[in-house]
């Protein structure tokens, strides 16, 4: 059985971020290429931080999850070129991320990467976009913390590369 | 050695041991954020070791991985800066030997976008967004901490004083980065130390701090040799392997 790629994405669109398990490694963009190399299926997936400490763990994810769908051989390469790009993030995970409260990246993040007072973020509780940021890093190395200046509410803000 | 091997493993080295030094402070950081801050920042740098590591074990073809790399090797085979070996001291040293090394570590990442090797290019384009959010922060604290409290200040101007001689290490270029210029696989590096000197002049003045001005440098890091504090770091960091060699998780 050698099921096509877009049945493969639709698998891996089950597979949770370890980190951010509201939404999938196919929503953040990290899933580069799906194809058949004679009886191996192998799976492009590019790095999100150079550091990020699930990256091994998304491999292992992403390789449990094809097994379990019945494909013997799976092979999870790492492709680094093009970088990661927060743009990558699907509209779906966009919204995904809202409903779990975190606000997502602001799109265009080649003009405002390393810049986070160049970034803003509405609040993913009350809407308000009237927020401010308190601290570059938050519980993950992609979010920063924000607080909303109307409801009060302290929130992660997907910061963005 | 091989003057690519030489020179990811400077890359590599000035990172994994600033990601050593930054790694310890989660748990002793002033406050919640810094602490959060610097763990993440050492992920990122260590991170980036392992490319870099990466690159040099393939270049040098001896089935060496970035772990043999990082593990295995003496203090006279490490070619880090001399800078990032600097003890953490306080929070003011540990920012200033983060806001220096991130003074020259943009603009070589951003030189290195243009490299001719395709490895290296690709890393630098992936670790030049990483490096823009570290000097972001450590910018931004170094004016609020020089140009903040008469504690403070002296405190900021007190480490600038103790590490500026050590920025000179990462700039220092040798027959290695040369060669690897003639062959188009680096561009030209001259540019890095420029942009180091108009963002520190910048920076420190909008921080009232001032740059020492008895033109004290010290070098040699990048040829192995090292400070009195190098062989305390390599025992903690390499400890474990080193007691254990075949330990798996
Ligand atoms: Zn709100």
């Amino acid at each position: 059985m050698r099921p096509d790629p877009d049945t493969v994405r639709g698998w891996l669109g089950k597979v949770p971020d370890p980190e951010i398990p509201a939404i999938s490694v196919v929503d953040l963009g990290i899933v580069r290429g799906v194809g058949w190399e004679d009886e191996t299926l192998v799976v492009d997936v590019t790095p999100t931080y150079a550091g990020c400490p699930a990256t091994l763990v998304i491999a292992l994810d992403i390789e449990t999850a094809l097994r379990d769908r019945g494909i013997d051989k799976v092979e999870v390469r790492r492709r680094m070129s093009p970088p990661w790009s927060t743009d990558w993030i699907s509209p779906e995970g966009r919204r995904k991320l809202l409903d779990y409260g975190i606000a997502p990246p602001q799109l265009n993040a080649a003009n405002c990467v390393g810049m986070l007072s160049a970034q803003s973020a509405a609040c993913p509780l009350c809407g308000s976009k009237n927020t401010e940021a308190i601290a570059a890093r938050g519980s993950t190395p992609c979010k920063a913390q924000f607080r909303c200046r109307d409801c009060r509410e302290p929130f992660g803000y997907f910061k963005a590369i | 050695m091989d003057p690519l091997v030489t020179f990811c493993l400077r890359m590599g080295d000035t990172t994994l041991i600033l990601g050593q030094q930054t790694a310890a402070w989660c748990g002793h950081a002033p406050v919640l954020e810094e602490d959060i801050a610097f763990a993440n920042m050492g992920l990122d740098l260590i991170g980036q070791t392992q490319l870099w590591y990466e690159i040099a074990a393939q270049a040098e073809g001896q089935g060496r991985t970035p772990d043999d790399l990082a593990f295995f090797r003496t203090e006279r085979q490490f070619l880090n800066a001399q800078l990032v070996e600097r003890p953490n001291v306080d929070f003011a040293h540990a920012l200033m030997r983060q806001y220096l090394f991130d003074a020259w570590h943009l603009p070589i990442q951003e030189a290195l976008c243009e490299s001719g090797h395709q490895a290296i290019r690709e890393l630098a384009q992936k670790s030049v967004k990483e490096v823009r959010y570290h000097i972001d922060r450590s910018r931004d604290l170094i004016v609020r901490l020089g140009d903040g409290s008469e504690e403070s200040h002296a405190m900021m101007q007190g480490a600038l004083d103790a590490l500026w001689p050590y920025a000179a290490d990462l700039m220092a270029i040798d027959a290695v980065e040369q060669a690897l210029v003639g062959i188009g696989m680096l561009p030209p590096l001259d540019r890095v130390a420029c942009a180091f000197e108009a963002e520190t002049a910048v920076t420190l003045d909008r921080a009232t701090l001032a740059i020492p001005g008895n033109g004290h440098a010290r070098t040699g890091g990048r040829t192995g040799i090292h400070t009195e504090t190098m062989g305390y770091i390599l025992a903690e960091m390499q400890q474990i392997p080193r007691s254990f060699p075949d330990a798996r998780w």
